[in-house]
This record gives C-alpha cells, sequence and structure tokens, in this order.
C-alpha cells in the first residue's frame, strides 16, 4: 500500500482528531490543576475540616466559575474517552452510536446536576 | 538485528480465555489498560461522585446524610460497602491522574526511550496503589 501519512497524506476529510487528542490534555491538565487548588484549601486549612470548611471553598462566586469551567473540562474529556472505548471495541455500527448517544446524554445529564448544585449554595 | 531472529509468538484473533492469561502485558501495557479501566469506572460512577459533592456541600443537614453513608450506610448498602466503592474511586482517580501526567510528559518529549517507558509505568503503579493503601487505611479508620 502507498504511504498515505505524514507530508504524503491524501486528505480526504475535515478533521484527523488533533483537536480532540489536544483538547483531551488541556482539559486533563486543567482538572489536575483544580485538583491541586483544592487540596491546598484543604491542607492548610485551620480547624476542624468539617461542612463549614468544604462548603466554604466551593460558596466564592469565582470559584463557582472555575469549578463550572471544569464541570465543562471534564464532560469534554470523558466524552473524548468514552468514545475511544466505544470505537476500539465495539464494532457494530448501530450499537456504538446508540452507546455513543447514551454517552452524552449520560455526560451532559451529570454536569447539569453538578450546575445545579453549584449555584444553590 | 539478532533479537528479531528470536522466534517469538505471534498473537492473532486473540482469545480472551486462551491467549490472554499466557500474554505477559508489560509494565507500560498494565498502566495504560488500568488508565482506561480506571476512566470507565469513573463515568459509570459520576451520578454517585455528584452525589457525593451534591450531599457534601448543600447544607448541614445534606452533609450529615454524607457522613452517614459511610459511617451506617445508604438504602441497601452497608457503610463497609460504601467506603469501599468510594476506595474503589480514589484508587481510579489517583492512577488516571498520575498515568495521565505520564502520557502528557512522554507527548511532550521527543526523546522518550523504551527503559523510561517500564521505569515511568513502575512509578505510576507504586505511587498510585500506595496512595490508594494510604488512603483506604485512613477511610476505613485503621489510623
Amino acid at each position: 500500500m502507498s504511504v498515505n501519512y505524514g507530508s504524503k497524506r491524501i486528505v480526504t476529510g475535515a478533521h484527523y482528531g488533533l483537536r480532540d487528542w489536544l483538547a483531551q490534555r488541556v482539559t486533563g491538565a486543567l482538572m489536575v490543576l483544580f485538583t491541586a487548588a483544592i487540596l491546598v484549601q484543604v491542607l492548610f486549612s485551620r480547624g476542624e475540616i468539617g461542612y463549614d470548611l468544604w462548603a466554604g471553598i466551593f460558596s466564592a462566586q469565582w470559584m463557582k466559575a472555575l469549578t463550572f469551567a471544569i464541570v465543562v473540562a471534564l464532560v469534554y474529556h470523558v466524552w473524548v474517552g468514552m468514545r475511544d472505548i466505544w470505537m476500539d471495541y465495539v464494532k457494530p455500527v448501530g450499537l456504538r452510536l446508540v452507546l455513543q448517544i447514551f454517552t452524552i446524554v449520560w455526560l451532559l445529564a451529570c454536569g447539569g446536576w453538578a450546575v445545579q448544585v453549584l449555584w444553590r449554595l | 538485528m539478532t533479537e528479531l531472529a528470536k522466534k517469538r509468538p505471534e498473537f492473532r484473533n486473540i482469545n480472551a480465555l486462551k491467549d490472554l492469561p499466557t500474554y505477559r502485558l508489560p509494565a507500560a501495557g498494565i498502566v495504560s489498560i488500568l488508565h482506561r479501566i480506571s476512566g470507565f469506572i469513573m463515568f459509570l460512577m459520576l451520578p454517585f461522585i455528584i452525589w457525593l459533592f451534591d450531599t457534601s456541600v448543600s447544607s448541614e443537614y445534606s452533609f450529615a446524610r454524607f457522613k452517614a453513608a459511610f459511617n451506617i450506610g445508604l438504602g441497601v448498602f452497608p457503610g463497609w460497602f460504601i467506603k469501599l466503592v468510594a476506595l474503589g474511586l480514589i484508587w481510579a482517580y489517583l492512577h488516571h491522574l498520575i498515568a495521565g501526567v505520564r502520557h502528557v510528559y512522554m507527548d511532550t518529549h521527543h526523546a522518550v526511550s523504551k527503559e523510561f517507558g517500564r521505569s515511568s509505568a513502575i512509578v505510576t503503579l507504586v505511587i498510585s496503589i500506595g496512595l490508594t493503601v494510604v488512603l483506604g487505611a485512613k477511610l476505613f479508620g485503621l489510623y
């Protein structure tokens, strides 16, 4: 078979997954930083680690906005990863489509719930 | 070239029961498949994770329910089972995070050797399992 990659690649579509590949890494890095930010606030706190401290971390408006951005990043990250899994292991197109639709509904529902929790606080 | 001359087992049409037990997966391969499995587990458990977030921040009253889930139980599930599930999620998160950092490091460094792949995979497993054991002991009240 002739070479069909690198500069010899025959361009036939719009994109080849670079955007998703990069997005998965960027969103992953954001979640690592967010984890560190939460950990620092818990570990360097004074007094008992209870409801007031924990809820206090998320109650500031800027923290809600940041957490919201992280929820969106998480949903995108999980979508890319789950799509990879379905594409690797589920070959029948119909079943794959059903699983992908399930994934999207599942993620949007979970994301919506998390956002509701945030702004009810 | 002598490496290539050696006769190596060929795997085609892998049978999960006959071939997989005899296939010795290298450390990097174990980290790779666990990265996938841990991600899948967290995807399935997402409603539980958000329930934990919801009950832990919403009010003093819901926070008491959050604590009771671990100490007394939740519905038909006893407390120790909820702790076990939480520990499973702790492992999944730690492994996924550390393996992810390893992934990004390898993506950003062109000269990655086979040896680095092996050693970094072992480091990933040691740190993720080690931290899981330490946090698990705390979760189950051993210290």
